[in-house]
């Protein structure tokens, strides 16, 4: 059977992403300092840190678009670093993405945005490449209008969804998002996050996801990383609130989080 | 290989299998076209264990089974429906045929009026832009706690002392062709010597002011355009408006100012590397001695002639400075804009500059300098 994706020797039994001893160096400052990481299949992975804690760079680096200076990240058990330039192309379709400003290319209609993956990797004819996409646009909840605007015409939600609908475009087993629900307003944010949890659902997605936003973790995690003195510190949701780092205690047991334990009880 | 299709009593048994990837949905699909379906009337879907049903897969599985149920044929799934395909037909069933095309209807009348009618705004709104420009200008000499000094600086070093070398190379090509051609022509009636008054009179009065603006068009030009527009794109406009600061007074005055000093000085520095590079040129090649050459560029140099050169500069810097800084204000949306709008600026830049040395050429000619 003809499968791009059999050539990388995918193995069926590797976790999603396992990142072991990673190093990120910017001149004297270090980021990660040996940061292992990993995330299993069909899980949604929140990663937490505070500002400058280096949460974007460790996306960066899962994603192959940045060689960390020592340590390996393997998705699926394959290291994109190790991998030619066919294979690399083939590689990158196994996950989707969305930056933290959505980065819908600005020249292209919704629609275009969200075609423009698959026309880069797939060989479609031009009925389900309309039909596909607007199945995409339609999954993740976006109003048939929205096809034929550009990125300039939307609403920050909005921006969102077709971000995550175009990190659909090819299928992955793996979505990756930074900060998902930044600049949402909170019924938009649990919105957004119920799209995500029932799409991570029926689709059998693995999902990592950086984010500041406690309701949102609590809605949607298994599973939190914490980035803490250069290192990831990573539990199930209910065992990592009692962790004892101070920061951790703080971010989980502060003043804000009390405030939210008092509105849901907990 | 993508399913296994058993046929018994009238009704089909489809058992799929294997990896149904959006990358194979070719294959699939001609797979499915070879299916034939003539002597059946109910398709039973099942699944195998190694099925891979992806969104992409389960969409053309959709598809088929659409197209199936129009011809009469009934589908059923003793195991279940598959949650992929579920996904699919739960999200397009609710309604299957509202793709809208986007606004394709070409109304030639419409367009020709929408078009005159932008053109119109167009004027306005740079005939707008000018005044504004203008009455800040104004306002701004006379209140000199406006003026930004530092900013002004950082331009004036931006456009004027980073272009000298590429200035001064251009200048000295230019008249090395102008003596080299000069020389050839003036040679067969014995008039080498003019080839002085060709190089020092075209350099300083036209060519040293217009080629050094033309530069300064497609480096400042631009860049002044994309800079603007890069802001505008990045909402840092809107935030320096909403600080209360006027991104006219704070961006383009002192690009403004800054190039009205900056193009002045380059023309001196083109016109001197020019003639030198004239002198030069006539003594390798025409064998005059640097004197003579020197005294015969004295004659022919009069008054007015270095003058009427660099008058122009100031006026070229003006428009060279507002079609940049006006087309950056416009970006707006998507960066295909900004690139559109650079160019759009550079063009109209490099446009004005010649138009307004013709009507420099008119006037001078006119008044009799």
């Amino acid at each position: 059977m003809r499968s791009d994706r059999s050539e990388l020797g995918l193995n069926a039994e590797a976790p999603a992403v396992q990142a072991t001893g990673v190093v990120n160096r910017f001149g004297a400052q270090i980021v990660h300092d040996g940061l292992d990481l990993t995330v299993n299949r069909g899980e949604i992975f929140g990663i937490v840190g505070g500002s400058g804690s280096g949460k974007s760079v460790l996306l960066n680096t899962i994603l192959g678009l940045r060689r960390p200076q020592a340590g390996e990240v393997r998705i699926f058990g394959i290291d994109l670093n190790a991998l030619n330039t066919a294979q690399l192309r083939i590689a990158k379709q196994l996950y989707g993405v969305t930056f933290q400003a959505g980065a819908l290319f600005s020249s292209l209609t919704v629609l275009q945005n969200i075609q423009l993956p698959m026309l880069e990797h797939l060989k479609l004819s031009a009925r389900a490449l309309e039909e596909l996409a607007m199945l995409k646009l339609k999954l993740v909840g976006l109003p048939v209008e929205a096809a034929h605007k550009y990125p300039a015409q939307l609403s920050g939600g909005m921006i969102k969804r077709a971000a995550l609908a175009r990190a659909l475009a090819l299928d992955p087993p793996l979505l990756m998002l930074d900060e998902p629900t930044s600049g949402l307003d909170p019924i938009s944010a649990a919105a957004f996050d119920e799209l995500l949890v029932g799409l991570q659902r029926e689709l059998a997605l693995t999902v990592i996801m950086i984010t500041h936003d406690l309701d949102s973790i609590f809605r949607t995690c298994n599973r939190v990383g914490v980035i803490v003195e250069r290192r990831l510190v990573a539990d199930e949701l209910a065992k990592i609130v009692d962790h004892p780092h101070p920061w951790i205690q703080a971010y989980f047991h502060g003043d804000r989080a009390r405030r939210f334990g008092a509105i849901h009880g907990t | 290989m993508f399913y296994r299709a058993t046929l018994r009593e009238g009704s089909l048994q489809l058992t799929l299998e294997g990896d149904w990837l959006a990358g194979e949905l070719g294959q699939i699909e001609a797979s499915l076209y070879d299916l034939t379906l003539s002597s059946c009337s109910t398709i039973e879907i099942g699944t195998a264990p190694d099925l891979r049903l992806e969104l992409s897969g389960a969409w053309l599985l959709y598809d088929f089974i659409e197209r199936w149920r129009t011809q009469g044929i009934s589908i059923s799934y003793p195991q279940g429906v598959p949650p992929t395909l579920q996904l699919v037909t739960e999200t397009l069933s609710a309604n299957r045929s509202d793709f809208i095309e986007p606004e394709k209807n070409f109304r030639p009348v419409t367009e020709i009026g929408r078009n005159v009618v932008d053109q119109g705004r167009a004027v306005r709104a740079g005939l707008a832009f000018v005044g504004e420009l203008l009455s800040r200008f104004t306002r701004g000499l006379f209140s000199p706690r406006h003026w930004r000094p530092t900013s002004i600086v950082r331009h004036v070093y931006d456009t004027g002392i980073t272009a000298v070398p590429i200035v001064s190379l251009i200048a000295f090509l230019i008249s090395v062709i102008i003596a080299y051609m000069g020389a050839q022509q003036l040679r067969q009636f014995g008039a080498d010597i003019f080839v002085v008054d060709l190089v020092t009179v075209g350099v300083l009065r036209e060519l040293g002011v217009l080629l050094t603006a033309i530069i300064v068009a497609g480096r400042s030009g631009s860049a002044f355009a994309a800079e603007i527009g890069a802001m505008k794109l990045n909402q840092e406009i809107d935030a320096l408006d909403a600080t209360g600061v006027q991104p006219i007074e704070v961006l383009i005055l002192p690009r403004l100012i800054g190039l009205i000093i900056a193009l002045p000085l380059l023309t001196v520095i083109a016109d001197v590397v020019g003639v030198l590079g004239g002198a030069l040129l006539c003594h390798l090649l025409l064998d005059m001695p640097l004197v003579q050459y020197f005294q015969r560029a004295e004659e022919s140099i009069a008054a007015w002639t270095f003058w009427v050169g660099i008058i122009k500069a100031p006026v070229f810097a003006v428009l060279i400075a507002m079609a940049g800084t006006y087309r950056g204000l416009q970006v707006r949306g998507s960066s295909r804009e900004l690139g559109r709008l650079t160019t759009v600026a550079v063009v109209q830049a490099i446009f004005l500059v010649i138009l307004a040395d013709a009507l420099f050429a008119v006037l001078f000619m006119e008044i009799g300098i």
